[in-house]
């Protein structure tokens, strides 16, 4: 999620997270492999690239804590290529031109194999150069605005066909209600304003007239929501059905839908489908008030699979706390790590090179029953569930996508951008390959 | 009267479902709840709907309840905390088959499921759940629903619920097309729909006026049906804006008034001062949990006991914070402003700590919770609150300043510090008691805030720039000068913000105050006298 904002601040990581926060002062923080029977030889390195102080500390810890399970785990099962595996946890303390810094640190000093790591897509954009320079592997977990497709990241979040599109589809569809009119509401930064841009056009292309969209930005923080929901209210007495897509971000959620509920605004009057409102958001939530309002996702903690009982089970013992969600950025950390196992086993190496290559075609289970595919643009095969908050804070799935869908780097929506493909396979090997002049616009690999 | 004919209705509608040939597919309307298809599983409630099966209104309330479950053999049973009964006969499930998973229930479901109440509370013997069906019924105007809404209205005595009905008529009639030689019942329906007016009203009638299907006449009735209510919606918009004005404003003004008091009387920079609001909204959770955890009873008016709870112990915190910190920086703003800034980074760290970053849910009673309709707008009653809280905190300190020895003290110390301490005011014991008064005030706004913003340990920053921007544009020193300053901040947001937008009305505002204090350095209401210019 491409988050910026000051107080995202919902986590409770309590104990866990200060230890390993006091123990990462010196910025790095080396994790022995566990077992008596474990893997001998020089250790393979795995950068961590997450904030642990400042305001995405309470994002993104729990990914460094997720990340930490997993290796740990790998190392149990006998670490890789007969080696252990090493943990090199840094700080970029939500600061983006540190991540920078820190990213190129693991690469050149720590040699890291891979690195998993960033949260807001600022963050991203800082780190690429860097990867792209000295040639690392990111591994980057969390649903973003799309338009990018570098040889060095893969990205196991979300494209916007694989969150938004599906999330719109529904709304449509007769079962979403089948809305007319669409208010898209959002913080005033650069994911809702892609997000919506691509959402406006693909509306245009399903009939919808202008006149039936309603665009709104609002500040971070936004807490006086009055005018706005009265706008939407307003909007939505036309006598057509209406729907709200919401890209607003972290907190300011709760007053806007505390406000709704005073409105008189409920779930099957005008349902609410957000991008932003995950299984921590509801925590600091009453949310009596919100059943019936809807996110989408690719990962909901409450799918009852095997595999997805295993992995709660295994955070729960991990955290020492029963009570610690998990969410859908975990599951593509899941996903991801697992696949880059795969890659270095089926390389016989860590050369990033060849890990790169190795890497498309990667097939690994997700947690909630399909397959992920790493794609040739690297973006995952991801399934897409549509979920109605429930008043345990929980979410129950009311749709899915009927297959996997395949992410899409670059947006069909977006007239400047719906010829590009990524394709990092030869004889492309192009980020942004015009499929209509046949030409590489100059993101290639030689 | 009317339930003798309803049951005869409901006798008949039985025999003739028992008389159909499709009435074999009844029995199955239970096992098509768990239907994937949706279409399906409305099609099952409302065939349920119209059953006079006692199990089949026990089934839909489970469902509605997420207690209804579907075994993989296609039966469906209710579940009674650990028991399970079959739905379709009433009787307790021999065994629990396995693999059993409640039936998905989203807003589809949920929609036709509040239909069906509707429809069945029309004819509730309380006239208020009478009219409140007929609300929902309105608000949907759902064809199907029709022939129930006529009847209901061929029984209803009551003038208020025969009112609405026709209204749910009219909307009901209007919002399909029309039929030939309809047009006298569809210019009596646009007639009756234009008397309602509303936004709602505005949308069918626009439809219908716009529809070529339609008869001239009715098109032109529509028409100015449609005119008459935008002039309306008009007027009560503004009415509506203005109301959102109030409430920013009264909001702004709640969290200046404590600084109003530490900066604008006292001149101490309090950078913690957002951090003071932060724990009264913390000391508002705290008194809630307590509550709630020994008189559970009581929890309505727990916000009520917060009220003062927060006023002492941010007072009290304010009197230490004077004390142990303010009183050896008095005269050198540079310091205590580093000094306030670093209390309030402890502050926050120390709530972080103790409470955890996470945002806390501090509860919204219910009698805070929701709307009034005055007339075409509504007033949400948290707001309205909000405002009048805000008008008695200001009335209160006016008191204070104006009919106590504190007060007149303070301002004593404030106008002359050594005249003051000569005539034997104790001016330390003042200044700590002024401190805490604005902490206090902060703590008061804190509990106002906590009903309508995020309550986590950042809650202070949000409101500190605004807060400093209110009494410095007000005038430094002066309370009428804050309340003007809140409300003129208020008003004009809100009035920006339906036109440019929440982003850039924020931005015009900062603009505007920065040019305004450019001409004025002292704000709107400058305090004069000697007193100042020293």
């Amino acid at each position: 999620m491409p988050v910026t904002l000051p107080h995202l601040s919902r986590r409770a990581f309590g104990r866990l997270a200060l230890a390993s926060s006091a123990a990462v002062v010196g910025g790095m923080w080396r994790a022995a492999p566990a077992r008596a029977a474990a893997p001998t030889g020089e250790p393979i390195r795995v950068g961590i690239l997450h904030s642990l102080s400042g305001t995405m500390a309470i994002s993104e810890t729990t990914l460094k804590d997720a990340m930490l399970m997993l290796i740990a785990e790998q190392n149990r099962k006998g670490g890789l290529l007969g080696r252990p595996l090493e943990a090199v946890v840094v700080d970029p303390a939500s600061n983006w031109p540190l991540f920078a810094e820190k990213a190129r640190q693991l690469l050149s000093v720590d040699k890291a194999s891979a690195v998993f790591g960033c949260w807001t897509s600022v963050s991203r954009k800082s780190v690429l150069p860097v990867f792209e320079e000295l040639n690392g592997i990111l591994f980057y977990p969390v649903q973003y605005e799309g338009q990018e497709c570098s040889r060095n990241i893969f990205y196991t979040g979300a494209a916007p066909n694989q969150q938004a599109i599906p999330a719109v589809d529904y709304l449509l569809s007769e079962d979403g209600g089948g809305a007319k009119r669409f208010a898209l509401v959002g913080t005033d930064y650069v994911y809702p304003r892609t997000t919506n841009q691509i959402l406006v056009n693909y509306l245009k292309a399903k009939g919808i007239a202008e006149a039936d969209i309603m665009v709104n930005y609002t500040p971070f923080g936004q807490s006086d929501w009055q005018t706005i929901v009265s706008q939407i209210k307003a909007f939505g007495s036309a006598g057509k059905k209406t729907a709200v897509v919401s890209t607003i971000n972290g907190d300011a959620n709760v007053p806007f839908y505390k406000e709704l509920g005073n409105q008189g605004i409920s779930a099957t009057d005008i349902p609410v489908m957000a991008f932003s409102v995950g299984e921590e958001e509801l925590a600091g939530m009453d949310t009596a008030p919100l059943v019936g309002q809807l996110a989408a996702w690719n990962y909901f903690e409450s799918i009852d699979t095997p595999a997805n009982t295993a992995f709660i089970k295994q955070w729960h013992e991990f955290t020492k706390n029963p009570r610690r969600t998990t969410n859908d950025p975990m599951e593509a950390h899941y996903i991801g790590f697992n696949m880059w196992v795969q890659a270095v086993t089926k390389a016989g190496t860590t050369d990033h090179d060849k890990v790169i290559d190795a890497m498309i075609g990667i097939r690994q289970p997700n947690l909630t029953g399909g397959v992920a595919e790493m794609l040739p643009d690297h973006h995952l095969t991801k399934p897409v569930y549509i979920g109605e908050i429930q008043d345990d804070g929980q979410f129950s799935v009311v749709w899915k996508t009927p297959a996997l869908v395949p992410g899409q780097a670059w947006s069909p929506w977006v007239p400047e951008t719906k010829d590009l493909i990524g394709d990092w396979r030869k004889p492309i090997a192009c980020g942004n390959y015009n499929t209509a002049t046949k030409t590489c616009l100059g993101h290639r690999h030689a | 009267m009317h339930r003798v004919r309803t049951t005869c209705l409901l006798a008949a509608l039985w025999l003739g479902a028992m008389l159909l040939p499709g009435h074999g597919a009844r029995a199955d309307a239970f096992a098509d709840l768990a239907s994937p298809q949706l279409g399906a599983v409305t099609a099952a409630i409302s065939t349920l709907a119209a059953s006079p099966d006692p199990q089949a209104g026990a089934a839909l309330q489970a469902l509605g309840e997420r207690s209804l479950f579907a075994a993989p053999d296609g039966n469906v049973y209710i579940r009674h905390g650990e028991n399970y009964v079959e739905a379709r006969t009433g009787q307790p499930a021999a065994s629990v088959p396995e693999g059993m998973k409640p039936i998905r229930l989203n807003n589809r479901i949920r929609a036709a499921l509040a239909g069906v109440q509707a429809g069945r509370d029309l004819l509730a013997s309380q006239p208020a759940t009478r009219l409140r069906a007929a609300d929902a019924l309105y608000a949907r105007h759902d064809p199907a629903m029709l022939p129930a809404v006529e009847h209901a209205l061929a029984v209803e005595k009551d003038a208020a619920v025969r009112t609405r009905l026709t209204e749910v008529r009219a909307a009901t009639i209007l919002g399909q097309p029309p039929a030939p030689d309809a047009l006298a019942s569809r210019l009596e329906a646009v007639r009756a729909l234009g008397g309602v007016g509303g936004a709602q009203a505005r949308g069918i009638l626009a439809g219908v006026a716009a529809s070529d299907a339609e008869a001239p006449a009715v098109r032109h009735e529509a028409q100015q049906a449609v005119s008459r209510i935008d002039w309306h919606l008009r007027a009560w918009g503004v009415a509506q804006n203005a109301f959102y004005g109030l409430s920013y404003g009264s909001v702004l003004l709640l969290a200046a008034t404590g600084l109003a008091i530490t900066f604008g009387v006292m001149g101490v920079i309090n950078m913690a001062h957002g951090e003071m609001m932060m724990i009264g909204a913390y000391v508002t959770w705290m008194v809630q949990q307590a509550i709630r955890a020994t008189v559970p009873a009581l929890e309505p008016v727990a916000i009520l006991v917060a009220i003062p709870v927060a006023f002492g112990v941010c007072g009290a915190l304010g009197i230490v914070i004077e004390r142990g910190l303010i009183r050896f920086l008095y005269g050198r703003p540079l310091e205590t402003l580093l000094a306030t800034w670093g209390l309030s980074l402890i502050l926050q760290q120390a709530v972080r700590s103790i409470f955890g970053p996470t945002n806390i849910a501090v509860q919204t009673p219910g009698w805070l919770s929701g709307a009034v309709a005055v007339g075409g707008m509504d007033i949400t009653l948290n707001r309205l609150a909000i405002l009048v809280f805000a008008g008695l905190v200001l009335g209160g300190l006016m008191l204070v300043l104006r009919h106590t020895p504190l007060g007149l003290q303070m301002r004593a110390v404030t106008q002359n510090r050594r005249m003051a301490a000569l005539m034997g005011i104790r001016t330390p014991r003042v200044d700590a008691l002024a401190f805490g008064l604005g902490a206090g005030l902060a703590g008061l706004a804190g509990v106002a805030v906590s009903q309508i913003d995020n309550v986590s340990p950042n809650l202070g920053q949000s409101y500190i720039i605004d807060s400093f921007m209110v009494v410095v544009f007000g005038g430094v020193g002066n309370l009428w000068g804050t309340l003007a300053a809140a409300l003129a901040l208020g008003m004009g947001g809100k009035v920006l913000e339906p036109t440019i937008g929440a982003v850039s009305a924020k931005i015009a505002i900062l603009v505007l105050v920065i040019l305004y204090i450019q001409r004025h350095p002292r704000g709107m209401f400058p305090v004069r006298g000697r007193g100042v210019e020293s």
